[in-house]
């Protein structure tokens, strides 16, 4: 049963997988490349911030996917119907992590690597960036779900959820970008502990927020 | 068809509120195998409160609900994807529930025409029909249905109704909410008006 449900949510979710969900990795690779156009071809300087601009890129490309992640399946009243199948809505909501960062985590550590090229970053620089952002998308992964399961009964949810996401990923990017900055991975230990426990929680407050919001 | 005990759904002084307004109270009733109750009540009675207080959905303000057998409810939102053509989102559905042959209740309903369709484009009574489908593919004892005939034309209406009378008679229970009338033989009837409160301000 829980393949199926993974199944499902992979082929909504993956980009070019039919759901046409590619947008989020788009729109990173586009902010990687017209931010030589805004600062100017310096490739000293570009090498210096670049990874920080990687990092933002990320985290708004994370906001994307967020308007369609949890609210659809609230109207269509899929988790009502699965919930009388007997699955509880924490494990529809680990599920729906599990295909939401598949969806978006490993594309956008792919599309790092043009990015990178494009922002004229060295080798040691784009391993610390991969490494963050494989320790870091889980988190913003998480971050992002919590976000949709709660605004998801709201009229404004989707301009909403931007806004909520972008202080509770404070956390990632700090110590993400931290780590190009002194070109040290130590602090991606940290980016890696924010995560898992997103990660842990993230399932138990989705699913008591979709609950929530059955009771209107 | 059924699972290994009797079916079996009982209501004990049921009360459901929505927002600040008490819908009902006092609400009980048993129905077991082979039985159906129409619940009857005019729009925002609280007839949706009831079948989603029944299947699980939302706590009732007070009372409790004690249920033998597996749940099956349709209402008005399906759960079939929009953007996918209605046979893969009907699939979705069939291998969630084990299901291996689908195409006898797809047949019955007259949906093998629309399986290239994609559920974005099906009419409120085709959507209708596909949700039956699912419901008849689970095979559940226990059917809680919510408005079943809305939007279903003349034909169809004989269908369902034939459908839900071939439920009953093979076993199983039915609870219908429905502010239309039920051609059913031995169905008992139960106004949500009755239980209303009476001393609540308008």
């Amino acid at each position: 049963m829980i393949g199926a449900l993974l199944k499902r949510d992979l082929g909504k979710f993956f980009p070019f997988a039919g759901g046409g969900a590619a947008l989020p990795v788009v729109f990173f690779v586009a902010v990687a490349m017209l931010y030589p156009f805004a600062v100017g071809p310096d490739q000293e300087l570009l090498g210096r911030t670049g990874g920080g601009v990687v990092w933002i890129a990320a985290l708004l490309a994370a906001i994307l996917p967020l308007e369609k992640l949890v609210a659809q399946d609230i109207e269509l009243g899929t988790f009502d119907q699965l919930h009388l199948r007997g699955l509880t809505e924490e494990i529809m909501m680990a599920v729906r992590l599990l295909a939401h960062w598949l969806s978006f985590g490993p594309p956008l550590i792919l599309a790092a690597f043009p990015a990178a090229a494009l922002l004229a970053l060295d080798g040691q620089s784009l391993h610390l960036l991969l490494l963050g952002l494989l320790a870091g998308t889980p988190g913003l992964a998480a971050i992002g779900l919590i976000i949709a399961a709660l605004t998801a009964s709201l009229r404004a949810g989707a301009a909403l959820s931007g806004l909520m996401l972008i202080p509770l990923a404070l956390p990632i990017l700090i110590f993400g970008a931290g780590a190009l900055a002194r070109q040290d991975q130590a602090s991606l230990g940290f980016v890696a502990a924010i995560s898992l426990a997103l990660v842990a929680i993230a399932p138990l407050a989705a699913g008591a927020a979709i609950r929530a919001a059955r009771d209107v | 068809m059924q699972g290994s005990p009797t079916p079996k759904l009982i209501a004990n002084a049921l009360a459901c509120r929505r927002g600040d307004r008490l819908l009902f109270r006092g609400l009980s009733f048993e129905i077991g195998a082979g039985e159906a109750l129409h619940i009857t009540g005019a729009n925002g009675t609280g007839k949706t409160t009831l079948i989603r207080a029944l299947a699980g959905l939302t706590t009732p303000y007070a009372g409790e609900v004690t249920c033998e057998g597996a749940l099956g409810l349709l209402d008005e939102r399906t759960g079939l994807d929009l953007d996918q053509p209605l046979g893969k989102a009907l699939a979705f559905w069939h291998r969630i529930d084990g299901c291996r042959d689908p195409s006898g209740a797809l047949k019955v309903l007259g949906l093998e025409p629309l399986l290239d369709v994609p559920v974005r484009y099906l009419s409120t009574g085709q959507r209708k029909r596909a949700g039956l489908a699912a419901l008849l593919n689970r095979g559940v004892p226990i059917w809680l249905l919510d408005e079943p005939l809305s939007g279903l034309d003349a034909a169809a209406i004989e269908q369902v109704t034939a459908l839900i009378a071939l439920h009953i008679a093979g076993g199983g229970t039915a609870l219908i909410a429905s502010h239309q009338t039920l051609a059913i033989d031995g169905l008992r009837t139960l106004a949500i008006e009755d239980f209303a409160p009476m001393d609540e301000p308008a």
